[in-house]
C-alpha cells in the first residue's frame, strides 16, 4: 500500500477493484464503512456480485480480465473532460498543476515512438515474437523508442503547461499527455461496454462517480489485490490504476494511494525481504551471471539510471535516482551491509565483502514458481523444500504440478499439517509403486506459538509474542531454518561439496541466552536486519549510516531505523495516540513502518509549491516556519518555492525524473497499458484492433504480447471457446484460506462453508438444466472437478462483442487431505482448471480467467 | 440499567465473524452441514447455534441486493418463552437479558413453540432449551458479548440501550429512504436493535410480532400444560434436592 488501512477513512471516492476486500480483508470494512458515513462513494468493480458489491454504493459487473479496458476508459474520460473544458473550468475541476508538474505528462517522448493502434497489429514500436516454444515468453520489446526524446534533460510542452490549450492538436504531438489521449481515445464507452460486458450506463456512472476524486482537495483510493495481479497482463492492470490515480491526483494525499491488499498477514514482509527471484532484500538487484565482481554489478545496476532533470518545470531537482549516484552510492553501501550482515568477518574488501559466494542468475531465466515447476517437470530440479506453500492445490494447473512433484528424488514439507503437497504420492490415480520421491514432513509452529514481526500491507512492521507453547515437536520456522543451517555447515566443513563456501563462511550466530539458548532469538535476527556497526555491535538509527566500507552491517537496508539508539524495537511500540496533523490517522507511535516510519509515501505530492496540502482538511505533511510538520517528508529538502534553484526537488524522489509516471517506458509490454484478451478467450478477435488469435500458443497482440506460457512436460493444455464456452476464474471466501489446511481443519470454519462451490447464473443454469444445490462438473482443458451449484442472480450473463458469455466461479480452497475434503477425488481444487500460463513482467500466475464448461452430474 | 446489542444491517457484510465468536466463546459445537446453494450455513438456529447471518438476495426498487440478517434471541421484554415456562427457568436480568436456566429446564419444549422469533431450541444431548445469553458471563465481567467484540465493521455495537436507541434513531435518519429501526417498541422493546435499510419483513423479521402469554397458552394447551407441570414438579424437587445437597457439600467443603 502507498497509504495504509486506517487511511482508507479519509477518502471520498472507494474504488474497490480486482479485490473482494469484505470477504477476503474483513477488517478493511471497518475504515470503507467509516469513510461512507463521511460521505464517500464505494464502487464495487467485479465480475461477480460479492459482498464487497453489497456494501457499494455503485455497482459495475465486468468481464474477468477486462480491467484495463473499463480503467483505459474511465482513462478516456477524463482527457475529454479536460479536453472540452475551458482553461479556467479545468483548473477548478482537476488539479492541473498536480497533473502537469508532478507527472510526466508534459514530458516529450521520442519520435519513433508508435502505439498499437498506429500499424493495426496491437502492439507497440519495438517488438520481436519469441522463436523459442513453450515454456517461454511469446515476445519481447526493444525498449529505445518508448525513452523520451531527451534521455538526460525531458523537454516540455509549455503549452500544457501554461494551461493554454484547448484542442489536443495544440499540444505537442509526441507529448505524454497527447500521446495518452491518442492512445485511449480508442477506449470510447461503447467499445468499454463491448469488451468488458459492462453496461454503458453503470460504466460511465462508475467513471463520473470516480473522476470527482481529481477534485483538489478531494482523494479517491483503489483497493485492490489478486483479481487484479493474477493475470497474463498483472503488472499494466496495475498500471492502468497508477495512470488513472496521477491524472486525479491521487498519489500521496490522505485518502488516496494505490493500495494493495495482501494476501496473507505477512506477504508485504517477505517481498521486503524479497522471497522473489529477481531481487534482494531491500528491492536491491538482484545478481546476474555475467557480474563477476562487485562493480560490475553496481555498475549494471547504475547503468540507465542515472538522474534525469525535465526542464521547464517548477521543480528542477529529480531527487533522487540517488542509490546509484556515482560517488560512494547507496546501493554499494546497502549491498556490502547485507553481505556484511551474511558472511561477517568472512566478508572484506578483498574478496569483494563474498559477492561471489552469493548465487548469480542468466539475465534471461525466469525463476518464478511457474519457472520452477516448469523445471521439475523436466526433471532438472531434484529435490524441493516446500515452507508454508502447498502447491498441490495452490498451484496453477494444479494437477500438472502433483505430476511434476513425481520426478522429485526428495521433498521437504514445512507445514502446521500434513498437506496436499506433502500427500502428493498418496492422491487418487497416483502409481504410488512407480515414485520414488522422499517425502519428509517438518511440523511447524502456528503465529500464536512464536514470536517474531509480521508487516502488514500499509508496510507497519508489528511485533508479536508468542501465546502458547507449540504442541508436540512443532518448532517456529526460525528455529527449524536455524538447526537445518547449522547442520548443512557442520557436513559442509566435513564432506566439502560444490561451492562449499557459501555455506561455510555464512555468519550465523542467532541463539542467545534463556529460551533461545539453544533456538534462533528473532530478536537478534530483527537487530540484523536493522543493522548495526559490525565492531561495537551498536545499533545504525538510519539507512543515512550504512557504510560501503564494511563496518556496517544490514539484512535490509528499508528496514535500518526500526530500532532506536537505546536498542529498543520500534516494531514493539504501541502508542494510542494520533498525533498526526488534524488526526488523519497516521499512528506514528504504533509500531513502525518503513522507510523511515513515513505513513504515506510520495507524499511531498500533497502539498503545493509552498509546501501548503491541496486538502487543507486532510494535511499529511505542511510546511510551516520553514520546518516540515505531519508526516516524515518524502525527503527533507524545502518546498519547491522556499528551495534555491538546482534544488527545488521534485515530489516523485523513487523516479530518476521526479515525477509520477502517467508514461512507463520500463514495463514489459508498452510504455501504456493495453487491453489484451485473456490466453484463454472466449472471443476470436481483439475487439480493441481487430488482431485474430492465430498461434496454438497464443498470439501476440490478441494475446498479452510478452506473456509466459509454460508447458508443464505437456499438461499445459489451451482450451478453445466452441468447447470451453464459460469464462471461470477462481478466487477465495472470507470462511476459509488460501489451499485450506488451516481452515478446513476447522469444524467451526467447514460448518460455515463446507463443500467446494461452482457460483453459476441462472441463464446458464438454465440452459444447462442445473438446478440449485446440484453437484456439477466444471472442466478446463486441463482437468475437471467436482463442486455444489450455487445458481443466483449475483452471476449475470454479458454481452461480449456479439456474443453472450456466461461466468462460472470457483474457490480454490479445497484439496484431498484433511477434515473437509472436495467433492471429486481430485479434492476439487480449483486450480485443477488453471492454466500454466503467467504475467509478462512478473510471472504471477493466472488464476483469474480462463475458460470452461459446466454440466450437472 | 437496560442494555442492549444493536445490529447495523448497512454495515454487516456477512463475514459471520459472530457466528464462530459465539460458538467458540459458548463451546458450541460445529454442525454438521452441507452446502445447499448458498453461502447461509447452518440452515437455522439450534441448540448449538445461537447467532447466524441469513443471506438474502432480491430485488429492491428495481435494484439488485444482498442483504443479510442478524439471527438470534432478541430478548424481548415483554418475552413470551418467559411467559410460558412452566418451571420458572427463562428470567430476565437487571440489563434486560433472558436466560434460561439450564438447571430448572425441563426441556418441555413450550418457549421453543412459544416464541416469535424461532429462537430456542431443545439440545438433545442435554433435553433442555438453549440460545443466546447475550454473553451474560461476559457483560457481567465488562467485557462485550462475543459477536461483538469480534465484528469488524462495527456492525455490531453493545451498550446503554437507550443511548443506542439515539445512535440508531441518528442512523436511520442519515440513512434516509425506507430506512427502518426495528426492536424500540415491538414486544415491548427488545435488547437486539436492529437498523435496516427497509422494512422488516424485507429481512424476514414480523413487522408486529405477537407475545405467547400464560393466558393464551393456556387457553390452547391447559392440558398440556397441567401434564407437563405434573411431570415437572418431581423433577423440581429433585433439583431443590441436589441444590441442598451441593450447598451441603460446599459448606462442607469450607469447613476442611
Amino acid at each position: 500500500m502507498t497509504n495504509h488501512w486506517i487511511d482508507i477513512r479519509n477518502a471520498d471516492r472507494i474504488m474497490i477493484i480486482g479485490s473482494n476486500a469484505a470477504e477476503n480483508h474483513p477488517i478493511s470494512f471497518k475504515w470503507v464503512t467509516k469513510a461512507q458515513e463521511r460521505g464517500a462513494k464505494l464502487i464495487s468493480v467485479d465480475p461477480r456480485f460479492t459482498r464487497t458489491s453489497s456494501k457499494a454504493d455503485i455497482y459495475a459487473p465486468m468481464r474477468s480480465g477486462t480491467d484495463i479496458a473499463f480503467i483505459g476508459g474511465m482513462i478516456r474520460y477524463i482527457l475529454n473532460d479536460l479536453q472540452q473544458l475551458s482553461p479556467a473550468q479545468r483548473a477548478t475541476k482537476y488539479n492541473l498543476t498536480y497533473i502537469t508538474q508532478y507527472t510526466n505528462a508534459a514530458l516529450i517522448v521520442n519520435s519513433n515512438y508508435k502505439g498499437p493502434g498506429d500499424n493495426g497489429d496491437g502492439l507497440f514500436s519495438g517488438f520481436s515474437a519469441s522463436s523459442s516454444g513453450t515454456p517461454g515468453r511469446l515476445g519481447s520489446y526493444d525498449k529505445s523508442t518508448w525513452q523520451y526524446a531527451d534521455t538526460n534533460t525531458p523537454a516540455t510542452d509549455p503549452t500544457l503547461l501554461n494551461n493554454t490549450w484547448t484542442d489536443w492538436d495544440d499540444l505537442n504531438p509526441k507529448c505524454v499527455l497527447r500521446l495518452l489521449w491518442e492512445h485511449y481515445s480508442r477506449y470510447t464507452p461503447e467499445m468499454v461496454s463491448s469488451i468488458t460486458g459492462c453496461p454503458e450506463a453503470d460504466f460511465l456512472n462508475v467513471a463520473e462517480a470516480y473522476a470527482e476524486s481529481g477534485a483538489t482537495g478531494k482523494a479517491g483510493t483503489i483497493m485492490y489485490a489478486m483479481g487484479t495481479t493474477q493475470h497474463t497482463y498483472g503488472t499494466q492492470n496495475v498500471r492502468s490504476y497508477a495512470v488513472l490515480q496521477l491524472l486525479l491526483g491521487n498519489i500521496g494525499i490522505a485518502g488516496g494511494g494505490i493500495n494493495a491488499l495482501r494476501g496473507t498477514s505477512n506477504v508485504q514482509g517477505s517481498t521486503d525481504m524479497l522471497l522473489l527471484y529477481h531481487l534482494l532484500p531491500g528491492y536491491l538487484y538482484m545478481i546476474n551471471h555475467n557480474e563477476q565482481t562487485l562493480d560490475d554489478y553496481l555498475a549494471t545496476a547504475r547503468k540507465g539510471r542515472g538522474i534525469v532533470t525535465p526542464q521547464g518545470l517548477a521543480g528542477d531537482k529529480s531527487a533522487a535516482w540517488w542509490w546509484y549516484n556515482e560517488d560512494d552510492p547507496n546501493s554499494k553501501k546497502y549491498i556490502v551491509s547485507l553481505l556484511k550482515a551474511w558472511y561477517g568477518d568472512n566478508a572484506r574488501a578483498f574478496n569483494d565483502f563474498g559477492f561471489n559466494y552469493l548465487p548469480k542468475k542468466t539475465s534471461t531465466d525466469d525463476y518464478s514458481h511457474i519457472a520452477i515447476f516448469e523445471a521439475v517437470a523436466a526433471g532438472i530440479i531434484k529435490g524441493m523444500m516446500v515452507w508454508g506453500q502447498n502447491p498441490a492445490v495452490g498451484g496453477p494447473d494444479a494437477e500438472g504440478e502433483r505430476k511434476a512433484l513425481e520426478k522429485l528424488d526428495w521433498l521437504v514439507v514445512t507445514d502446521l499439517f500434513e498437506t496436499e503437497t506433502a500427500a502428493f504420492w498418496k492422491r487418487d490415480g497416483a502409481d504410488t509403486a512407480n515414485i520414488d520421491t522422499e517425502v519428509f514432513l517438518l511440523p511447524a509452529a502456528c503465529s500464536y506459538e512464536k514470536q517474531g514481526s509480521i508487516s502488514n500491507s500499509g508496510r507497519w512492521a508489528q511485533w508479536r509474542y508468542k501465546a502458547v507453547e507449540p504442541i508436540g515437536t512443532a518448532k517456529p520456522d526460525l528455529a527449524i531454518i536455524d538447526e537445518l543451517t547449522l547442520k548443512l555447515k557442520e557436513l559442509y566443513e566435513a564432506e566439502g561439496g560444490p561451492h562449499a563456501a557459501a555455506i561455510t563462511r555464512l555468519h550465523w550466530d542467532y541463539r542467545t541466552t534463556g529460551e533461545y539458548a539453544n533456538e534462533a532469538d528473532p530478536n537478534a535476527v530483527a537487530k540484523e536486519i536493522n543493522g548495526y556497526t559490525w565492531d561495537t555491535g551498536e545499533v545504525v538509527t538510519s539507512f543515512t549510516g550504512l557504510k560501503s566500507d564494511g563496518s556496517t552491517v544490514s539484512g535490509n537496508w528499508l528496514y535500518c531505523g526500526m530500532f532506536a539508539a537505546d536498542g529498543h524495537n520500534k516494531a514493539k511500540d504501541r502508542d494510542p495516540v494520533d498525533a498526526s496533523l488534524n488526526q488523519i490517522g497516521l499512528y506514528s507511535g504504533w509500531t513502525w513502518c518503513w522507510p523511515v516510519n513515513r505513513r504515506i509515501i510520495y507524499n511531498r505530492a500533497s502539498v503545493d509549491f509552498n509546501g501548503q496540502p491541496w486538502d487543507s482538511e486532510h494535511p499529511v505533511i505542511k510546511r510551516e516556519a520553514g520546518a516540515w510538520l505531519g508526516d516524515i517528508p518524502d525527503g527533507p529538502w524545502p518546498a519547491i518555492n522556499e528551495a534555491d534553484t538546482g534544488s527545488k526537488f521534485l515530489p516523485f524522489i523513487m523516479h530518476k525524473e521526479g515525477v509520477g509516471h502517467l508514461w512507463g517506458p520500463g514495463v514489459a509490454e508498452g510504455p501504456l497499458p493495453e487491453a489484451y484478451e485473456p490466453w484463454e478467450s472466449p472471443l476470436s478477435e481483439n475487439l480493441m484492433t481487430g488482431v485474430t488469435d492465430t498461434e496454438a500458443k497464443g498470439t501476440p497482440g490478441f494475446n498479452d504480447p510478452c506473456c509466459y506460457v509454460g508447458d508443464l512436460d505437456g499438461m499445459n493444455q489451451r482450451g478453445a471457446s466452441d468447447e470451453y464456452p464459460c469464462v471461470g476464474m477462481t478466487y477465495r471466501l472470507t470462511e476459509h484460506w488460501q489451499a485450506g489446511q488451516m481452515t478446513r481443519n476447522l469444524p467451526w470454519l467447514v460448518e460455515l462453508q463446507p463443500q467446494p462451490i461452482a457460483e453459476i447464473g441462472e441463464e446458464l443454469a438454465r440452459d444447462r438444466g442445473i438446478e440449485n444445490g446440484d453437484i456439477v462438473e466444471v472442466s478446463t482443458a486441463r482437468g475437471s472437478i467436482q463442486a455444489v451449484a450455487v445458481v443466483t442472480k449475483r452471476f449475470r450473463r454479458l454481452r461480449i462483442g456479439n456474443k453472450d458469455v456466461d461466468q462460472v466461479g470457483v474457490p480454490w480452497h479445497w484439496g484431498y487431505v484433511g477434515y473437509s475434503t472436495g467433492i471429486s477425488p481430485n479434492g476439487s481444487s480449483g486450480n485443477i482448471l488453471t492454466p500454466h500460463v503467467g504475467d509478462a513482467n512478473t510471472t504471477i500466475p493466472e488464476y483469474k480467467t480462463f475458460l470452461c464448461d459446466v454440466r450437472r452430474v | 440499567m437496560a442494555e442492549a446489542i444493536l445490529y447495523d444491517s448497512t454495515k454487516c457484510t456477512a463475514c459471520r465473524a459472530c457466528q464462530v465468536a459465539c460458538k467458540q466463546w459458548n463451546e458450541l459445537e460445529a454442525e454438521e452441514t452441507t452446502n445447499r446453494g448458498t453461502y447461509e450455513n447452518p440452515p437455522e438456529l439450534s441448540a448449538s447455534t445461537w447467532n447466524k447471518i441469513k443471506f438474502t438476495e432480491l430485488e429492491l426498487n428495481g435494484e439488485f441486493k444482498w442483504i443479510f440478517t442478524r439471527l438470534a434471541c432478541m430478548h424481548c421484554e415483554e418475552a413470551s418463552c418467559q411467559n410460558v415456562c412452566p418451571t420458572g427457568a427463562i428470567s430476565k436480568t437487571d440489563e434486560g437479558f433472558v436466560l434460561i436456566d439450564q438447571k430448572w429446564c425441563i426441556g418441555c419444549g413450550y418457549c421453543v413453540q412459544a416464541c416469535p422469533y424461532e429462537v430456542p431450541h431443545k439440545d438433545e444431548h442435554t433435553g433442555t432449551a438453549r440460545k443466546c445469553t447475550s454473553c451474560a458471563d461476559r457483560t457481567s465481567n465488562d467485557l462485550k458479548p462475543a459477536c461483538v467484540t469480534t465484528c469488524p465493521t462495527g456492525a455490531l455495537t453493545y451498550g446503554d440501550r437507550s443511548s443506542l436507541l439515539s445512535d440508531a434513531e441518528q442512523r436511520v435518519a442519515a440513512l434516509g429512504g425506507s430506512a427502518t429501526l426495528y426492536g424500540e417498541n415491538e414486544l415491548g422493546g427488545l435488547h437486539a436493535l436492529y437498523i435496516l435499510e427497509d422494512s422488516p419483513e424485507v429481512y424476514g423479521l414480523p413487522a408486529e410480532p405477537q407475545v405467547a402469554t400464560k393466558n393464551s397458552i393456556g387457553q390452547w394447551l391447559s392440558g398440556l400444560i397441567t401434564a407437563g407441570l405434573i411431570t415437572a414438579l418431581p423433577f423440581w424437587f429433585i433439583f431443590r434436592r441436589k441444590d441442598q445437597i451441593a450447598v451441603g457439600d460446599a459448606n462442607e467443603g469450607g469447613a476442611k
